[in-house]
């Protein structure tokens, strides 16, 4: 029985250049990768622009994805010395995220495979944030746990293969881990976004001072979500908190409130995942997304890590904020595992499924 | 010449033209999925011509105004294509295509007996929020020149200028909105084709053809993520 031989695409020897674009929220991502390498990396923020309204305006930043595209791939590629011959593959973060900012950089990705005559792999966000690790600590063991954190996700996956089997084991339920501590910033008074006001503010007070409440971790509620979060509660505990400290004019400590909010996120987090570790025989956590920031997480995260045995990976902070490389990443794994490529007609997907790492062809 | 012509100030709507003349065209009225359709409809057509990408000339792009979040789709998708392909990209109000198809019907002779004033042209195109976007455009060397607009309107503030404008035998073209304020339109439909043929003659006179959308309106601040405190009194905190 023969075969017709197969000619490879590329030098085998040599992996494939793929270029990763990121717009899911307010941050234009456009960076390149070989292999595990990674050759550039590019981002442009509207967040100056959102910061005087309190939040994310989606318009804004559409507009602003529209005018940073370009730019940020010339600039990647200027700075990999490079061109866009050399480019054999595009990845773009299709979903989740706001649909008018996953549109621009979808479009723009599928015209530029058109242009090019490359693959297109329409990759998640969220699954992206732990994927960027393997360019920063090297290649995945067979199974590991990561915990995705930022100001739009908190989300607890399991990942036997970052291209083709992730589960997602528990989500938020409600408010994301980054978007109630901006929330808490705002009833601190603190600027927005209130995420690093609030680590700053909490490594001067006391975090056992105030017992604030862990969500989903008692009883029924544990048992029925053992790996989902739920920070809404705990956010409307601080501001009953303040709430009765202004209205008896009782004197209290802001430090101390944001410390202790700040153990209830950190506590909640570790303890799910290290469990969800332990019951999934995972000895490697990955922590990636842009509240993996804070410090009081990383801390115990270090801490009790060590002490249950599970190495902890956690990439410098500018990978753990929303950038192109992670999706460049994700595609270069996606492009190794040999699948095929998404459709010209990829759809953004504001809701994509943590278990989809790649949005592949309809089946025959 | 070819050129590749690329409009999503309504619908999703590409045409390959190459000398002058539509080789083909592919395209859908619906008001959404322009990210879905917009590359499949260019790869469609240049298929269709037998042409690679970088076998155009020019793309040509509608710049609007529209208030889809879709008018991003076309300029990015020919941004990026021109880019990839080496091919330059020109930008032309999408409400010059509607001007275009008038003078263009009025040059055969096919205007009908309201066409007193052929040499000028009313456009007025959905806005959403019950506003128009319109202008005013008079036939020139390099295709339709704005005298008035564009802008965003309330149809009620055009209907005095529609009427006097009528009254000296000027039309109005577009999808024919608003037609108790505003009157019936000339019945000339959008051609993303006349785009790729202004395109040309102001790229070939060095004029500008800047691929900047033109929105008209300031970015809608309603939606501000996390801007809901599901919790009283947030004064009281500070």
């Amino acid at each position: 029985m023969s075969q017709p031989p197969v000619q490879p695409l590329v030098d085998p020897s040599v992996p494939p250049l793929v270029l990763g674009i990121e717009s899911t929220c307010d941050e234009t991502g456009v960076a390149l990768v070989r292999g595990r390498e990674l050759l550039a990396d590019v981002t442009a923020s509207s967040m100056d622009e959102h910061a005087r309204y309190g939040g994310i305006v989606p318009e804004v930043a559409s507009r602003a994805h529209l005018e940073a595209l370009l730019p940020s791939l010339e600039a990647a590629l200027a700075s990999a010395e490079v061109t866009l011959a050399d480019v054999d593959a595009i990845a773009v973060a299709s979903g989740p995220g706001l649909v008018g900012s996953l549109t621009v950089g979808t479009a723009g990705a599928k015209a530029l495979a058109l242009g090019l005559g490359v693959p297109l792999y329409g990759v998640n966000h969220v699954v992206g944030h732990a994927a960027v690790d393997e360019l920063v600590h090297g290649p995945f063991p067979e199974r590991f746990l990561a915990l995705v954190v930022s100001g739009g996700h908190s989300s607890l996956l399991l990942v036997r293969d970052i291209a083709t089997d992730v589960v997602e084991l528990g989500q938020t339920l409600d408010d994301a881990a980054g978007e109630a501590f901006d929330k808490v910033g705002r009833l601190l008074g603190l600027p927005y976004p209130g995420g690093p006001h609030v680590d700053r503010l909490a490594r001067e007070g006391d975090p056992t001072a105030i017992p604030f409440p862990r969500g989903l971790s008692k009883g029924r509620e544990l048992l029925r979500h053992p790996y989902d979060f739920s920070f809404s509660g705990l956010k409307t505990s601080v501001a009953r908190y303040l709430e009765a400290r202004e209205a008896s004019g009782e004197p209290f400590s802001r430090a101390d409130v944001a410390a202790s909010f700040s153990e209830a996120v950190a506590d909640v987090l570790v303890t799910k995942t290290l469990r969800a570790c332990e019951e999934h025989g995972a000895d490697t956590l990955v922590v990636g997304g842009g509240f993996s920031a804070n410090s009081r997480l990383r801390e115990l995260a270090a801490e009790r890590c060590a002490q249950a045995g599970v190495e902890l990976r956690i990439p410098p902070i500018r990978y753990c904020t929303d950038n192109g490389a992670m999706i460049a990443a994700l595609g270069s794994a996606v492009v190794r595992a040999g699948l095929p490529s998404s459709p010209l007609d990829l759809a953004v997907d504001s809701q994509m499924s943590l278990s989809v790492p790649v949005v592949l062809p309809p089946a025959e | 010449m070819r050129i590749l012509a690329i409009d999503t100030s309504a619908g999703t709507q590409v045409a390959l033209v190459v000398d002058g003349v539509v080789a083909a065209r592919a395209g859908t009225p619906e008001g959404r999925g322009h990210a879905e359709h917009t590359t499949p409809f260019v790869h469609d057509v240049l298929a269709a011509g037998g042409l690679e990408p970088r076998d155009l000339d020019l793309v040509a792009v509608g710049t609007g105004p529209a208030p889809f979040t879709g008018l991003r789709v076309g300029l990015v998708s020919a941004q990026l294509l021109g880019r990839a392909a080496g091919v330059a990209v020109a930008g032309v109000p999408s409400l010059e295509a509607w001007a275009q198809g008038w003078f263009e019907r009025c040059a055969d002779g096919a205007a009908g007996p309201s066409a007193a004033g052929p040499g000028e042209v009313r456009v007025a195109t959905d806005a959403r929020r019950r506003e128009v976007y319109t202008a005013r455009y008079v036939a020139g060397e390099h295709g339709p020149v704005a005298v008035d607009g564009p802008r965003v309107v309330r149809p009620a503030d055009l209907a005095d200028e529609v009427t006097r404008e009528r009254a000296a035998g000027i039309a109005v073209v577009g999808p024919g909105l608003y037609p108790d304020v505003l009157g019936d339109v000339a019945d000339v439909p959008f051609d993303v084709a006349h785009l790729a043929a202004i395109a040309w003659l102001r790229t070939q006179a060095g004029e500008p053809v800047p691929v900047e959308p033109l929105y008209l309106r300031r970015p809608d601040v309603h939606g501000v993520l996390g801007d809901a405190l599901a919790v009283g009194a947030p004064e009281a905190a500070r």
